[in-house]
């Protein structure tokens, strides 16, 4: 580098971009060679790169999946365990596999709120004008959400195995668990989804996903037996999708999971998806 | 014959729009807008607020369909070939069209890699941006650090990580320093020079003076004149003279002075103390002054000037861009 491009370089940090490196400009303008296309895959892969930034950027958004799980089973363990079993660690047996159920339920809405986020910013209008395969932005970060899920769902069990939380099923059954869970959460996540584009702010969605989470998930057998409970309430619970998924993951654990309740939960997932992720690209690709 | 004069004028248009409507409510927010803008220009779309621009960009963007009318982006239908469009065209919004919370080099390797280049391309062409726009000292900054005008330059860097044939800047200057807000000329123009096409919106009469080679005029969703700076200036005027008085109570009596002098019709401004006429002799403002200074009318401010949107606006429309705003609150 000569002096006198030194002194140039210099001057540009200086001046931003006035001046002298206006034919860098136009050099970088030049160069912006269209490549092919990215793939449905890579641009899924780009999306959940984003995704994974944006956890790095903003650690705290990852307190739902750790510190809400331990909050969440402290919590109902021990206020709960003595009045409902008689004693904690009985309960505890009982309880984790559904609070691990309630606990991800809960937060698939944050998948539905980072979205809202988007539309209000222009970033949302970006994506929707690259010729992109439009799915992949959420697909991108709904695998990110699943990580997170995981996540929650480790943390959780980790500590309900510190608290005496004995799993019957083993490594094996706990794995099988937690992907239904996963699958389970996936599904439940594009309702969120398509909900966040049509509300009007994260506030609404908030207390829509309350509202609807409350007692979709305390009016279940998450934290007693249902035969306790009048009938007509029983009615709901057994109908109750959340009922569905606690009956086969507390199973799965507990080394009593049948393949009629794998179906079971499949098959809610696979409704949900049906519903909600198409209607969720729809109102993607046409939101005002 | 007749066939390749057709292929040869569908080849020259980047954006021809014929009868765009979007209707809000019961309100038309963009009524009946046709367009026909060429290949390698820069054309300004000028009007207040909530007259219609950014629902126009919209529409022709593929983000909003159209209640009526229709458009061809290089000979492609707006409805039809949506997805062809989208390869050519690239859009900066008026709010920052990036994610903040990522870094500038996030951003740009972001669009690169969905853009479909590889990741190690991706970060070639994401750091040449950077250096080119003067952000490279900032590349590892989040974006929610960096100043308005940084902002804004990054936001047009993504827009460019491919070079697209057809640039919407939706007022991309709006709320910048006049540093910042050359900085975001110079690239405009650095765009135009390698061919791309821009269709920008703004407030300024300036902007679109110094950028545009044709400026759409547009107000309540109608586009209300068309043409080149010179030929709507001329249609304002040479020049405008503005006149703050001290007393409110002088008003009829400047009134009769200036049009009497300039020969031409007074306007109010928002206040009953501010009057603009158009004024074509500066020997005649001073003149009229003059004549305010023998019937003891004090004059707080005066100033020549050339004219400016709102100008623009009195003498297509006969009111103001303020009276205009209050008179309507959608988008």
């Amino acid at each position: 580098m000569t002096v006198q491009q030194q002194t140039r370089e210099t001057a540009s940090a200086a001046n931003g971009i006035e001046g002298s490196t206006d034919e860098r400009l136009l050099q970088a303008i030049a160069s912006g060679k269209r490549p092919d296309p990215a793939s449905g895959w890579s641009s899924t892969m780009a999306f959940a790169s984003r995704a994974l930034l944006r956890i790095k950027h903003i650690p705290e958004q990852m307190f739902d999946v750790t510190l809400f799980p331990i909050i969440f089973l402290l919590m109902f363990t021990y206020l709960f365990g003595g009045a409902i079993a008689g004693s904690t660690s009985d309960y505890l047996q009982f309880l984790l596999p559904g609070i691990l159920v309630m606990t991800v339920a809960q937060i698939t809405v944050y998948t539905g709120i980072d979205l809202n986020n988007d539309i209000r910013k222009g970033i949302f209008d970006r994506f929707r004008t690259l010729p992109i395969w439009l799915p992949s932005a959420l697909i991108g970060a709904l695998l990110v959400d699943v990580v997170r899920y995981t996540m929650a769902s480790v943390v959780m069990i980790a500590l309900g195995l510190m608290l005496g939380f004995r799993p019957e099923g083993g490594a094996v059954g706990i794995f099988l668990a937690i992907a239904l869970v996963l699958v389970f959460s996936f599904s439940l996540s594009w309702i969120w989804t398509a909900l966040g584009l049509i509300v009007r702010s994260e506030k609404s969605l908030m207390m829509m996903s309350f509202l609807v989470m409350m007692p979709l998930t305390f009016i279940s057998n998450v934290f007693v037996d249902p035969t306790t409970l009048p009938t007509w309430l029983q009615g709901f619970v057994n109908i109750n999708p959340i009922s569905t998924l606690a009956t086969a993951v507390r199973g799965f654990m507990h080394g009593m999971g049948t393949w009629q309740q794998v179906v079971n939960v499949l098959l809610v997932s696979a409704i949900m998806t049906a519903i909600f992720a198409p209607l969720t690209m729809y109102l993607y690709r046409n939101k005002k | 014959m007749k066939e390749d004069k057709k292929i040869l004028q569908k080849n020259d248009w980047a954006i021809e729009a014929n009868g765009l409507v979007k209707i809000y409510g019961k309100e038309a927010a963009v009524d009946g807008v046709d367009l026909a803008i060429q290949k390698g220009t820069v054309y300004g779309f000028l009007g207040p607020n909530g007259a219609g621009k950014t629902t126009t960009i919209r529409m022709l963007a593929t983000l909003l369909p159209a209640d009526a009318g229709s458009a061809r982006i290089f000979g492609n239908d707006l409805v039809s070939d949506g997805a062809a469009i989208r390869k050519r065209i690239s859009l900066t919004g008026q709010y920052a069209s990036i994610d903040e919370d990522l870094t500038g080099i996030e951003n740009l390797m972001l669009i690169a890699r969905l853009m479909g280049y590889t990741r190690r391309q991706a970060k070639t062409r994401a750091m040449e941006l950077l250096t080119a726009f003067g952000l490279d000292h900032a590349a590892k900054r989040q974006v929610k650090k960096y100043s308005g005008g940084m902002r804004r330059r990054i936001d047009i860097a993504a827009s460019i990580v491919v070079t697209p044939d057809l640039l919407f800047l939706d007022e991309p200057t709006s709320g910048l320093d006049p540093r910042s807000r050359n900085q975001v000329w110079d690239i405009i123009r650095a765009l135009v020079r390698t061919g791309t096409t821009v269709m920008l919106t703004t407030q300024y009469l300036e902007e679109a003076d110094q950028l545009a080679d044709r400026i759409g005029v547009i107000q309540r969703g109608k586009i209300i004149a068309e043409g080149t700076s010179s030929e709507l200036k001329a249609s304002v005027g040479r020049g405008t003279l503005n006149v703050q008085l001290v007393h409110a109570e002088d008003r009829q009596l400047a009134i009769d002075i200036l049009e009497d002098y300039l020969g031409a019709a007074v306007h109010l401004g928002t206040d009953s103390t501010s009057l603009t006429a158009q004024a074509d002799d500066s020997i005649r403002v001073g003149e009229a002054l003059g004549e305010f200074a023998r019937r003891r009318i004090e004059v707080s401010d005066f100033s020549l000037g050339r004219p400016s949107l709102d100008e623009v606006f009195l003498t297509l429309t006969g009111h103001s861009t303020e009276q205009q705003d209050s008179g309507e609150e959608i988008l």
